[in-house]
């Protein structure tokens, strides 16, 4: 018979740890910073170029790409001239704390207002790892269905707001967006909904105006962006 | 292969433990995984069982508790254990006013090991044997 040690540690702790490091440096750099984790071609990187063209030009962007593989997203951001700095996991599902740590060498941090950063393309483990973001934002759409906050509840509950992505497709899909809003708040009381259509730009605005609510309360000298 | 990091953070609380209790090997492991969070048991183990190969916890029996998530009804008062994919609606009397807590958690609740032939030198050591 062997001997009984309790432990009772939450298995992602040395995440957390490093997690509580990069919420410290963003928050002494004064910028703020999203978290945007969807299922895969739910429109996490045309939501980042959507908003974009809408955020105020003096406000300072900056975006941390997380993918498998490739640097197409990185691209299109680029291509913007916005500073992008590109996290290819190598197979892992998720971006976790040490590899924003590590991706924040690479980019001027003081020089920023707002920060990005694109989680690879999954409903799972996205929500387990704290990357010391003070945001995280889901966005879902139309055509995965309504029924995501009731198979994937780790990740909405997680979430401080929804973005509901193709909206346009609204009319032409069985999409249940009642349905969809219930499971939102079985998981959490007042959920901030966003139904937006990257697309057409119909909602976008007021997902805009939201973050800049978010950038000022944090940030009490950032009136003037 | 959403498990393999988790697992890897459950292998690494597991023998710091371990190491900390001077363990000469790892005979069990009591985990606790929130329903909510959507790992997979049997992908846990095989994870573990491969990721613990050469290490003290190889061979250990992965125990693993699932936490469902908490409902509570907030017309009739019902309190039920939540399981992914969520009812929308109260199981005892059908009401859509209901909340989810809880079901997120995933630690390691306890390990059983088998002692070395020497204590950590903890305080109050008995004179060995």
């Amino acid at each position: 018979m062997g001997t009984n040690i309790p432990v009772v540690k939450a298995i992602l702790q040395a995440n957390e740890a490093v997690a509580a490091e990069n919420r410290a440096a963003f928050d002494a750099a004064g910028l703020l910073v999203v978290n945007l984790m969807s299922a895969p071609g739910a429109g996490k990187t045309s939501l980042i170029l959507t908003t974009l063209e809408r955020l105020p030009d003096a406000l300072r962007v900056g975006v941390i790409e997380g993918d498998i593989a490739s640097t197409l997203d990185a691209e299109r951001i680029a291509a913007r001239g916005i500073p992008v700095v590109q996290i290819n996991t190598g197979g892992a599902c998720h971006l976790d704390a040490p590899m924003i740590r590590s991706a924040l060498a690479h980019l001027p941090l003081a020089a920023l207002d707002l920060l990005f950063i694109e989680n690879v393309g999954n409903l799972i483990c996205p929500a387990e790892f704290d990357l010391g973001a003070h945001l995280n934002v889901v966005i879902a759409s139309v055509p995965e269905g309504h029924d995501k906050p009731y198979k994937y509840p780790g990740m909405f509950q997680k979430a401080d707001a929804i973005v509901l992505n193709k909206a346009d497709l609204l009319e032409l899909l069985d999409f249940d967006l009642a349905a969809f809003r219930h499971g939102l708040e079985i998981l959490r009381p007042d959920p901030r909904l966003f139904i937006v259509s990257c697309r057409t730009g119909q909602g976008v605005d007021a997902w805009v105006q939201w973050l800049m609510e978010q950038r000022r309360a944090r940030s009490p000298s950032a009136n003037a962006t | 292969m959403h498990e393999l990091a988790i697992t890897q953070g459950i292998l690494s609380v597991v023998l710091e433990a371990a190491e900390a209790a001077g363990a000469r090997r790892v005979l069990a492991v009591d985990l606790i995984v929130g329903a909510l969070t959507g790992y997979v048991d049997d992908s846990i183990r095989f994870y573990f069982d491969l990721l613990s190969r050469g290490t003290l916890a190889e061979g250990a029996a992965l125990r693993i508790r699932r936490e469902p998530g908490e409902g509570c009804c907030q017309a009739c008062g019902a309190r039920f254990p939540v399981e992914p994919p969520l009812t929308p609606v109260c199981p005892l009397c059908g009401s859509p006013q209901i909340q989810v807590e809880g079901g997120t958690r995933c630690l390691v609740e306890r390990i059983e090991v088998e002692d070395g032939n020497e204590h950590p030198g903890g305080e109050g050591d008995p004179s060995g044997q």
